[in-house]
């Protein structure tokens, strides 16, 4: 199977506390991968690794087809160069609408110049309808998404990570907070997204997990504990006594 | 949902109206035009009134919409008085070497004009050579140029270092007043080339012209609202579109537009250097009508101020940071000046050019506790559109970004 | 028995009787009259050699008389006196054997003596050995210095002689170093003197350069060919050169007579004017003078015409520079000494090197506590809770302030420095609180704002200052035990009140430590800055927390304000002066770090001082590429010298 992102044997210390020991992960294309482990196992912190926020102390990180090192490029050149993050706590630009939103994530040109001169087309326009279409928000494109629900501003982010047409998606705990059928649209436009596109999902919620049916990866002490089917993993002893404790 | 940008931003063309209809009335009103009802100085006062709300206008960009809380701006707009001055001043002072040249027997040669200049200009700190900084001053076109260009490269080599390094919030705040300190220190010293604490002086005379100040002043009034004019409609451009909608985000959230793939440091430079470069031309138009320059004016408090006004009038709009700097600086002269009666409370008189100072530091105080938005908040009185509400919270993590109050209109 | 002391008695009367007596002052002088009377300085010196060597106690008092002019000649036998002069026609006069007053006298016989000014130096000098040896010590030492201060050749044998005799050991080892001293400048034997210039090799005291620096005094010479073998070169000089320009060293030549005078431009200006023929100069149009070559040309038109003197041209100015040598000879013959004292100097400028270094680090190390202490409020305020405090200033301003008005009421400048400094805390502890409580709490988590909103705090303290004291500076003064300085030699010196001021930073880095580590209140300012619902639920109130660590901060400026106003002027705008430079000592430092705050003040001090000793005259150029600095040393390493690293730094 050909790989998108390798990660191989990074760490990363953080005042003499070691918060990723020589994890190794990779990932294909068009794949769904869920991460999961108990607090400070390292799941945020290896997301801020691949998306570049953290600089770790050793290993690599190979990205796509060109093969090419994330490790010295910025956030901002990592997510051109197609990873897509969506934090922990829903962040979309409160002070302004849906539309707004949605156009700003859109794939474009990013230089400052070309912004500035940027005239909205209609094919630009049709786009992010079409997008609202897809994360359920059409009819919410003029509000201020200040005002919108939580599990709105969720699916806000990941329509604005969509936007972008990543190849891979990196989504930190998308359910938390969600009703339940919030949580099966969530699903549902995960799993949409998945088919194109290789989707890296931390979540806490083992039933979530269950539910988006895909490869499960233990993440424990900074370091892989486990991978395999959530069926799997679960059943490996391991991973019980780090969950339920000796 | 494509609307020409004036349709668009009704605003703008309403403050364009304004301005226009301020110009025209004290134009006529004034002694220039033979009516006399405004004073020549107060025709100046309006017509450098305008040049900082351009500078205001120019920090509420980088702040009220980028949320970088610069303290330094009035390093810009001094640079931009002084390049314009450089010219006013070596042209005005070869007028008259000229003039008294030319009773000599023997005719000057170009060396022994220039040598003369230098002496009368330089005397005061006791050379009479020319340092380099002077190189193009016999050039109107090249220091006009300079006008833009040494702020904006001022601003790109300091944005650069400062953004690179992702300092932000207060740390930016205070390496920005540095900045702004850095450089009134040095052009207090008399080797800094530009005559120390003496500045330059004499600005209001513009060579090779004839006419009154009372007309001059006039003209200054109509290249300042110009100015205004222009600046206003460009900055309204920079933010209506997406490119505000990125700006506003890198207040609201930087990590998250970067997360978005946009370079946020090189939109801060952009922003940070555009708003340099308009500081540096209200400052050139500034000092000619106030007539002198000198280090005291690109003091840290002078760009303290200046987020005072835009804060007073609401920042992140722009017509709010016309509106603050306006008035306060009006307010400020009108108290500053000794117009104002005195009060007698009995047992103490309080004199309002002791006591303004103390009424503006509260004032700010309560307008930071109570008015976030400032006197632009009264205007959503008339709009009274509504934004969301957000139980109080801040519309994003960074430390610049809007409040709940400030957003809520 | 009766006639026994009849005859002693006749005899003692006898003895008083200025007929009887033996008078060796008067014969003295009497050998020396003429000498005495011609008054001249070339002649003059065996005449005080004969009194200062006679062995007489009396000689002191001669030379004194003699060159305080109070010497008279009576004319008619020609007997020597000293006198003060009643009115302008009488005087009393006293005898310089036996110091009795003769009585008053009409001045119409007596000649008074005046010695000039040149031989009122010689008998200063002969003074000096009877000074040297005088009984009374503090005599002695006014000797020593009056020597020291104007030093002769004459003065040397007469030192060198008091030496063996002196009972005082510090003045003994004084003199013994003005001995040497002397030797250096006066010695006639040059091994002598090369002796003493070995001697105080190194020695980096001011009197031993005063001593050194003239022997290597130069004359600079020209010559046309080889440098006469009779100077004692000291270099050789190339026109051109930074030690010699080339209008310098023609002009050298001018003077010597050498070559002939270049037209200055004034001249050749003169010249032209003079001569103007209608329209035309030497048949240039005046019109087209304003160029150099135009008035050259027609300068040299007239030269042709032999009206003005001719014009060097540059050719003939290299000429004359090739064919002559230029050189810097010392004034001091003896190529021996000079060398010696040239090595002498390289070494005492070696030493003094090193003291200046020494000097340096002392007072950019009191530069950096005076820093510290005016950041460490803020390292408290700004670093530990993360509010920024523009009116930081103010309170040390209110702080020198409150010092100003303890000293008006209490007059003892000590008591009034004890009452005022826990005064200046509460003070600016009530001020600190009462801002917490009113501003500052509502804007937590919106630093800008409270950037702001304490901006207008601060301008309207200090305005309402201005209106109580006025703008003129107001002192307050320093105890007497604080005044002078700790000298430890000619170049390394500290006043007391930078002491004061180091020792006060230390004690307040202590204190910050204990609070911060020991004391409940640290503990739980910790918890709440770092975690404040945390630190809520656990049962601290974290508003009294804030307001008490803030009162603590604003306090600790006020007592750095009574600090700074010892020393420096105290005006409604001290504050301003430091609030820049405080912040940035705390940001360059690291943010939340009491070791990276005076790291911070460490390294801006020694920076500043640093720049000041490479740019001497100008302490605001040192000021602006501190700050250059500082914005450079921030690109890398954007959280301060100790930063805080990893997810606790916050991003």
């Amino acid at each position: 199977m050909r790989t998108l992102l390798e990660v191989s044997g990074v760490s990363v210390t953080f005042d003499g506390f070691r918060a990723i020991n020589n994890l190794s992960f990779q990932i294909g294309p068009a794949e769904m991968r869920a991460i999961i482990g108990p607090n400070g196992a390292g799941k945020t912190t290896f997301m801020d690794i691949v998306t570049g926020k953290t600089r770790p102390d050793e290993g690599r990180v190979i990205w796509g087809d060109k093969s090419i090192s994330l490790i010295r490029m910025s956030e901002a050149q990592i997510a051109r160069a197609g990873i897509g993050r969506k934090f922990q706590r829903p962040t979309v630009f409160e002070d302004q609408n849906v539309f707004d939103n949605l156009l700003l994530a859109l794939k474009k040109n990013r230089n400052p110049f070309s912004v500035l001169t940027y005239r909205r087309s209609d094919e630009d326009a049709r786009k992010v309808r079409e997008l609202a279409e897809e994360i359920g928000l059409a009819d919410q494109l003029a509000r201020k998404s200040g005002e919108l629900s939580h599990g709105q501003k969720q699916w806000l982010e990941i329509g604005m990570l969509l936007a972008q047409d990543p190849q891979l998606l990196l989504v930190d705990e998308p359910a938390a907070g969600m009703t339940v059928e919030e949580r099966e649209h969530t699903t549902a436009i995960l799993v949409e997204a998945a088919k194109t596109r290789a989707v890296v999902v931390v979540e806490h919620d083992m039933e979530f997990v269950r539910r988006l049916n895909c490869k499960v990866t233990v993440l424990h002490e900074g370091s892989v504990l486990a991978e395999g089917s959530l069926d799997h993993v679960t059943a490996n002893k391991d991973v019980i006594d780090v969950y339920l404790g000796r | 949902m494509r609307q020409s940008f004036f349709a668009r931003n009704p605003s703008v063309v309403i403050f364009l109206c304004c301005l226009a209809a301020f110009t025209l009335v004290v134009s006529l009103l004034s002694e220039g035009a033979g009516t006399g009802f405004i004073s020549t100085s107060f025709i100046k006062t309006l017509g450098k009134t305008l040049c900082l709300c351009l500078i205001a206008v120019a920090m509420d960009l980088v702040w009220g919409y980028t949320g970088i809380l610069s303290l330094g701006h009035f390093a810009f707009f001094g640079l931009g008085g002084y390049m314009i001055g450089m010219w006013l001043m070596y042209e005005r002072t070869r007028d008259i070497v000229v003039s008294s040249m030319a009773n000599a027997q023997i005719p000057p040669t170009e060396q022994e004009v220039v040598d003369a200049i230098g002496t009368q200009i330089f005397g005061v700190v006791g050379s009479s050579e020319f340092p380099l900084v002077w190189a193009f001053a016999d050039s109107l076109v090249l220091q006009l140029a300079m006008v833009v260009l040494i702020p904006g490269l001022l601003a790109l080599v300091f944005g650069w270092l400062a953004f690179r390094s992702r300092v932000t919030g207060v740390y930016l705040s205070i390496l920005t007043q540095a900045m702004t300190l850095a450089l009134s220190l040095y052009l207090f010293q008399n080797d800094s080339g530009l005559r120390g604490n003496n500045g330059l002086s004499g600005l209001q005379n513009l060579p090779g012209v004839e006419a009154s100040q009372a007309v001059v002043s006039i003209w200054f009034l109509w290249a300042s609202a110009v100015a205004l004019g222009l600046g206003y409609m460009l900055a309204a451009w920079v933010v209506s579109g997406k490119f505000g909608s990125v700006i506003r985000g890198i207040r609201d959230d930087e990590a998250r537009v970067r997360f978005l793939g946009y370079s946020v440091e090189g939109y801060k430079l952009f922003i940070f250097v555009l708003s340099a470069i308009i500081a540096g031309i209200a400052g050139a138009l500034y000092y000619p009508q106030a007539g002198i320059i000198n280090p005291a004016e690109v003091a840290p408090i002078a760009s303290i101020y200046l987020a005072v006004w835009v804060a007073i009038g609401g920042r992140g709009r722009l017509y709010g940071a016309v509106i603050g700097a306006a008035f306060v600086s009006l307010v400020s002269t009108w108290f500053t000046g000794g117009q104002v009666p005195s009060l007698d409370i009995g047992f103490y008189r309080i004199d309002w050019v002791e006591w303004w100072q103390v009424i503006l530091g509260l004032s700010f105080v309560i307008v930071t506790l109570f008015a976030p938005k400032g006197i632009g908040g009264l205007f959503d009185l008339i709009t009274d559109r509504v934004r969301p509400d957000r139980h109080g919270a801040d519309y994003g993590p960074d430390k610049g970004s809007f409040q709940e109050a400030e957003g809520r209109e | 028995m009766w006639r026994i002391l009849a005859a002693l008695t006749a005899f003692l009367l006898l003895a008083t009787s200025p007929e009887a007596q033996e008078t060796p002052v008067q014969d003295l002088l009497a050998q020396n009259r003429d000498l005495i009377s011609e008054s001249s300085r070339r002649t003059i010196g065996p005449a005080i050699d004969a009194i200062a060597e006679s062995g007489l106690p009396e000689a002191q008092v001669v030379l004194q008389k003699w060159q305080n002019r109070e010497m008279w000649l009576r004319e008619s036998d020609g007997m020597f006196f000293w006198a003060e002069e009643i009115d302008r026609d009488t005087l009393r006069i006293f005898d310089f054997d036996t110091g009795d007053d003769l009585g008053e006298v009409p001045d119409d016989d007596f000649d008074q003596i005046k010695p000039n000014s040149g031989i009122r130096a010689l008998i200063g000098a002969a003074l000096v050995r009877f000074q040297l040896t005088d009984p009374n010590p503090a005599r002695r030492r006014d000797a020593l210095q009056a020597i020291e201060r104007d030093a002769e050749a004459a003065h040397l044998e007469p030192l060198r002689a008091s030496i063996p005799d002196e009972p005082d050991p510090a003045i003994r080892a004084k003199k013994e170093r003005l001995e040497r001293l002397l030797t250096i400048s006066f010695d006639a034997y040059e091994a002598a003197r090369l002796e003493a210039i070995g001697d105080v090799s190194g020695d980096i005291s001011l009197d031993v350069r005063g001593t050194l620096n003239p022997l290597l005094q130069t004359r600079r010479k020209v010559v046309e060919g080889e440098i006469p073998g009779t100077d004692n070169v000291a270099r050789q000089l190339t026109p051109g050169s930074d030690a010699l320009p080339r209008a310098e060293a023609y002009a050298m030549l001018v003077d010597a007579d050498m070559a002939p005078a270049r037209v200055s431009d004034a001249d050749l200006m003169n010249a032209l004017t003079a001569n103007i023929d209608g329209a035309l100069v030497g048949g240039v149009p005046v019109a087209q003078l304003n160029t150099i070559e135009a008035r050259e040309r027609a300068y040299r038109a007239l030269m042709a015409e032999d009206i003005v003197p001719p014009f060097v041209s540059e050719e003939e100015i290299d000429t004359a520079l090739s064919t002559h040598t230029f050189y810097d000879s010392y004034l001091e013959r003896s190529t021996a000494v000079t060398d010696a004292a040239e090595d002498a100097m390289t070494a005492i400028t070696r030493n003094v090197g090193a003291s200046q270094a020494i000097d340096l680090t002392l007072d950019a190390l009191s530069l950096a506590s005076i820093f510290f202490l005016a950041a460490i409020g803020l390292a408290i305020t700004f670093g530990v809770m993360g509010v920024i405090n523009m009116a930081h200033g103010e309170f040390i301003m209110m702080g020198a302030y409150t010092g100003y008005v303890v000293q008006q009421v209490i007059p003892n400048y000590t008591v009034s420095i004890l009452v005022a400094l826990p005064l200046a805390f509460a003070v600016t502890f009530a001020a600190g609180v009462a801002m917490e409580r009113l501003v500052i709490r509502w804007l937590y988590d919106r630093p800008l704002e409270t950037l702001l909103a304490t901006f207008g705090i601060s301008i309207a303290l200090q305005q309402i200052a201005k209106n109580i004291f006025g703008t003129q500076a107001r002192p307050l003064t320093s105890p007497e035990w604080l005044d002078g300085a700790l000298v430890i030699n000619d170049v390394i010196g500290i006043s007391y009140i930078r002491i004061a001021i180091f020792v006060l930073a230390l004690i307040f880095l202590c204190i910050f430590l204990f609070i911060m580590k020991k004391t409940r209140l640290g503990l739980e300012t910790r918890a709440v800055t770092q975690n404040p619902r945390m630190a809520a639920s656990m049962g601290i109130n974290p508003d009294k927390v804030n307001m008490l660590t803030f009162g603590l901060g604003s306090g600790i400026a006020g007592i750095a304000g009574v600090a700074i106003g010892l020393f420096a002027k105290v005006t409604s705008e001290l504050g301003q002066d430091y609030i820049v430079q405080s912040f940035m000592t705390v940001v360059v430092g690291g943010v939340g770090n009491i070791w990276g705050t005076l790291a911070g003040a460490t390294m801006i001090g020694f920076f500043q001082k640093g720049v000041e000793w490479l740019n001497p005259s100008n302490t605001l150029a040192a000021q602006t590429y501190m700050i250059v600095f500082i914005i450079i040393f921030i690109q890398f390493r954007p959280r301060g010298i100790i930063a805080l690293k990893g997810r606790a730094a916050g991003d």
